[in-house]
């Protein structure tokens, strides 16, 4: 996730400037108010800034704003890394830094607000190609019936209009932070308290439990993050019904992508230390692609997805060189793929040295 | 969880997109030619143009020192500034809701039941991305509904614009009022009682132009499609709320994140997202302390329901701008007319208490008189109307006469104050305001109830779109769409209304002079003409209307 949090809007530009830290809110989030039974004294207003001082404030706040994505991806990355990973590798420290930020998960104008506008795109994404499978659906819960496994939920931020498009669903986050957040945050709706269910685990926890028994995958944002990228496909489709379809977004690996996620957030607004992102990790679609269908799942979509900083929304793209999202459907034959690590020996080799650290796990995948 | 803090008393910007409500402006026109009321009226301008300066971002210039104090205040408040500046009004209580989670939760909680209220709990309940949604419509008044429809009609009537019917019918209501009773009508007379100025609007394929149903009718369609939803819309008449209480900003630790709701009878019940819909003193905007700027006109309005001398086909609505304020005349069927006269609240009181037949003669001669002509004005305007004529002989611009009146309807004339009001924001996080709560205007166009119906139009267009994308409903990605949809709507018509009220209650020589050359330019010019009927009728526009 390169892109940066959505500029707000005029009146807040001025307050983010002024504020030693960002809140990050867009001038509805915070309204103020004056007292309502005054309507009638009112007391002369000060206008608040000429013109020149707005294009400061813009410029200033400009900066700011990518200040504030490269916050997010300090405080992000730790846990992607964890992810699929053992246990053993949890910095203490790095967990804490992200648990001063998970009670943001629902702020939507704060440091997660480009996840919450993905949401636009994301999911009816999802939707749409989720109803191309059924015959018809229930008005008001196309999704009903349906069950979806939402991989890296963090919060629960694409798990919650899953359910409320009817479809049940389980979360799952290597993070019990954010597990907790997302649980609490559903437990407030009677309707979505029973159709989601959150797990602090990882997928491969899951594998057993829930093998051939999910109509969806759901790993948005999480795949550059993963260090064993087949591995963790390969249980993607083990939980997948034959038939199933998984949807991924996540970041090309492209110069571009590397120029704007790397260089620009790291090097140019200067506030994440050097080495942080790993751009090694990010995916092309064609590699994805490949081990894909490897694994047996056929890729019916690739679509790019841009973000746009100073809208704060995202749209559909002919151009995947940054952020893309697919979708792939397992097949409902029963052949077994060619093993991924003959194709992609050399991409893959580093990666796959680590992973050998962890044989008992790649033992029961590959049973 | 930290105690609210108050508000400083100092000004407060409103913060706002760019971009928006730039219209406001022009109701700092529309105030500033008129000057003549001091005091709060006065005052509020002030507050007009403080707000539409932070808004608009290109206008005034504050002082840096101030803006940056204040900006450094708010900052400190801004989470903490809703609820504490409902905290300060009497309707609301700062609890924080940890433990009462066996409230009922609804998604939608529409506040007021009333044409506009009404319309949106019927609109939702009919959309189809709301089928697995609870809706709830909190009524202070008792249900209405008919054996059969009153003989007489009722005195309270509305011009329904296409775009309303449209609204109406997406939703079934349409066919009651079809079934009950409504008038067409196709054309529309607008004229001057100083000059022979006038403006025709009609339709050349015929179409109807407008409605004129009386309220009752309309409500009682709104019921009955209501009952057929009650699975989905629960309404609960006679009830009130008295107190609203609402989340913070986003969920943090033990709080709620709805809207929570005590009604008049102590149940609480709380909402994902409340629609305030509860007229121009609207409890839920004063609750969440929303600013409105009003001014009461120094004008009341006189209705009544009028007989004609003679049955006549009876489509065309008719206004004439007196001095004292525009008398409307609109179809109510061959024989019936429903009057709306705005004019002076002494005059209006005097209207209301005289006996019927003076009543009549009077109503006969504001439509008739020609005593505020003066022969100056009148030459002017036959210079402009023969200049016209020489450059577009084909446009027959036939002034047609109203027809006269023969008698009032008993017991059906009543006077009510006018005003203007206009709330500075439509929307809060899980809130939004729609229909006179957020605007009220002059009746002189004819246009209250269209506008409540257009935003009620678009609200359930916005709201769908978030339903259908599993999306929070109490969000404000979505609602402060709805937000920028209608007010650039609402505040051009609000301003434009305002405009032309005061601009027609003159009879200075210089501003008849320019209304009427502006009438007839107006009248002569077809795509002026089409685009004032457009903007009046509320057609459909991009933003779309829930089908």
């Amino acid at each position: 996730m390169w892109g940066g949090r959505k500029l707000s809007s005029s009146g807040n530009r001025f307050l983010g400037v002024l504020r030693s830290r960002c809140w990050g809110t867009q001038a509805e989030g915070a309204r103020l108010t004056s007292s309502a039974e005054n309507q009638v004294s009112w007391t002369p207003q000060t206008k608040p800034r000429v013109f020149s001082e707005y294009r400061i404030m813009w410029f200033k706040s400009y900066r700011m704003t990518f200040a504030c994505l490269n916050r997010m991806k300090i405080y992000r990355y730790p846990w992607r890394r964890l992810y699929s990973t053992s246990q053993t590798t949890v910095d203490n420290s790095e967990i804490k830094t992200f648990l001063a930020l998970a009670h943001r998960w629902w702020d939507e104008q704060g440091v997660y607000a480009p996840l919450h506008s993905m949401n636009d795109l994301r999911v009816p994404f999802i939707r749409d190609n989720l109803l191309k499978t059924v015959a018809h659906h229930q008005p008001g819960k196309p999704l009903s019936g349906m069950k979806i496994l939402d991989v890296g939920c963090g919060g629960g931020l694409l798990s919650e209009p899953l359910g409320r498009l009817g479809a049940s669903v389980i979360g799952i986050d290597p993070v019990d932070e954010n597990i907790k957040i997302a649980q609490h945050h559903k437990s407030f709706d009677p309707v979505l308290d029973k159709r989601i269910e959150y797990r602090a685990c990882s997928l491969e926890e899951m594998v057993e439990e829930t093998a051939e028994t999910c109509d969806a995958v759901v790993a948005s944002e999480v795949v550059e993050h993963v260090i064993d990228l087949e591995t963790f496909l390969q249980c993607c489709c083990q939980v997948l019904k034959p038939g199933g379809s998984l949807f991924i977004t996540t970041i090309n690996k492209t110069q571009l992508s590397y120029a704007l996620g790397i260089v620009f957030s790291e090097q140019i607004a200067g506030i994440v230390p050097k080495g942080t992102h790993t751009w090694e990790k990010f995916v092309s679609p064609e590699k994805l692609e490949s081990i894909l269908e490897s694994n047996g799942l056929s890729v019916q979509t690739v679509a790019g997805m841009l973000y746009n900083p100073l809208s704060g929304y995202w749209h559909w793209s002919e151009n995947t060189s940054l952020n893309y999202a697919a979708h792939a459907v397992k097949s409902t034959g029963q052949e077994h793929p060619v093993p991924a690590e003959f194709v992609f020996k050399g991409e893959t080799e580093e990666l796959r040295d680590k992973d050998s650290t962890n044989p008992g796990l790649q033992e029961e995948l590959k049973k | 969880m930290p105690e609210p803090v108050p508000l400083p008393r100092e000004p407060l910007i409103l913060p706002a997109q760019v971009g928006r409500d730039r219209f406001l402006i022009g109701l700092l026109f529309a105030r500033s030619i008129s000057g003549t009321e001091a005091g709060p009226t006065q005052l509020a301008i002030g507050e007009l143009c403080s707000g539409s300066a932070a808004k608009g971002g290109s206008n005034g210039a504050p002082s840096t020192l101030q803006v940056s104090t204040m900006a450094g205040r708010l900052a400190v408040s801004r989470w903490r500034a809703a609820p504490s500046a409902a905290g300060r009004g009497p309707l609301l209580s700062c609890r924080r809701w940890s433990g009462a989670k066996a409230d009922t939760v609804y998604d939608v909680v529409v506040s007021g039941g009333g044409l506009v209220g009404a319309a949106m709990a019927c609109a939702l309940g009919y959309d189809i991305h709301f089928h697995d949604k609870k809706i709830l419509l909190l009524e202070a008044g008792p249900k209405k509904v008919w054996e059969k429809l009153p003989e007489t009609y009722s005195n309270r009537v509305s011009s329904i614009s296409p775009g309303s019917a449209t609204l109406l019918s997406s939703f079934g209501a349409w066919d009651h009022i079809c079934n009950m009773r409504y008038r067409a009508f196709r054309r529309m007379q607008v004229w001057d009682a100083c000059s022979e100025a006038l403006i025709m609007f009609d339709k050349d394929n015929l179409d109807d132009m407008g409605y004129i149903v009386e309220n009752d009718v309309i409500m009682c369609a709104l019921t009955k499609q209501l009952e057929a939803v009650s699975d989905r819309v629960t309404v609960l008449y006679r009830s009130k709320a008295v107190s609203y209480t609402w989340p913070y900003p986003f969920t943090m630790a033990d709080s709620s994140p709805w809207v929570h709701i005590t009604l008049g009878d102590g149940s609480t019940l709380q909402t994902k997202l409340l629609i305030g819909a509860d007229g121009h003193n609207s409890g839920v905007r004063q609750a969440a302390g929303i600013k409105n700027v009003s001014w009461n006109y120094d004008q009341s309005a006189v209705v009544a329901t009028l007989h004609l001398s003679e049955a006549t086909e009876n489509n065309v609505a008719w206004q004439r701008f007196l001095p004292s304020g525009p008398i409307a005349l609109l179809p109510l069927s061959d024989t019936l007319s429903s009057l709306v006269w705005s004019t002076s609240h002494e005059h209006a009181a005097e209207l209301v208490g005289m006996d019927e037949e003076k009543f009549v003669d009077t109503i006969n001669s504001a439509f008739w008189s020609d005593a505020n002509h003066t022969d100056f004005i009148d030459s002017a305007s036959s210079v402009l109307q023969s200049v016209v004529g020489f450059l577009r002989p084909t446009k027959v611009s036939a002034r047609q006469l109203p027809p006269s009146v023969a008698r009032v309807d008993a017991r059906s004339r009543v006077l009510f104050p006018l005003g203007l009001g206009h709330a500075a924001e439509y929307v809060r996080p899980r809130l939004a305001l729609i229909g006179d709560a957020a605007h009220r205007v002059h009746p002189l166009a004819g246009q209250g109830v269209n506008m409540g119906f257009g935003d009620v139009s678009s609200l359930v267009h916005h709201l769908s779109a978030a339903a259908f994308n599993g999306k929070d409903l109490g969000s404000m990605s979505h609602l402060t769409g709805y937000e920028t949809d209608r007010q650039r709507h609402n505040t051009a018509l609000l301003a434009a209304t305002d405009l032309l009220k005061r601009f027609y209650s003159t009879s200075a020589a210089p501003l008849v002079l320019l209304r009427t050359w502006g009438l007839q330019a107006t009248n002569a010019v077809s795509p002026l003409k089409v685009r004032s009927l457009t903007a009046l009728q509320e057609l459909p526009t991009e933003e779309g209307l829930c089908q």
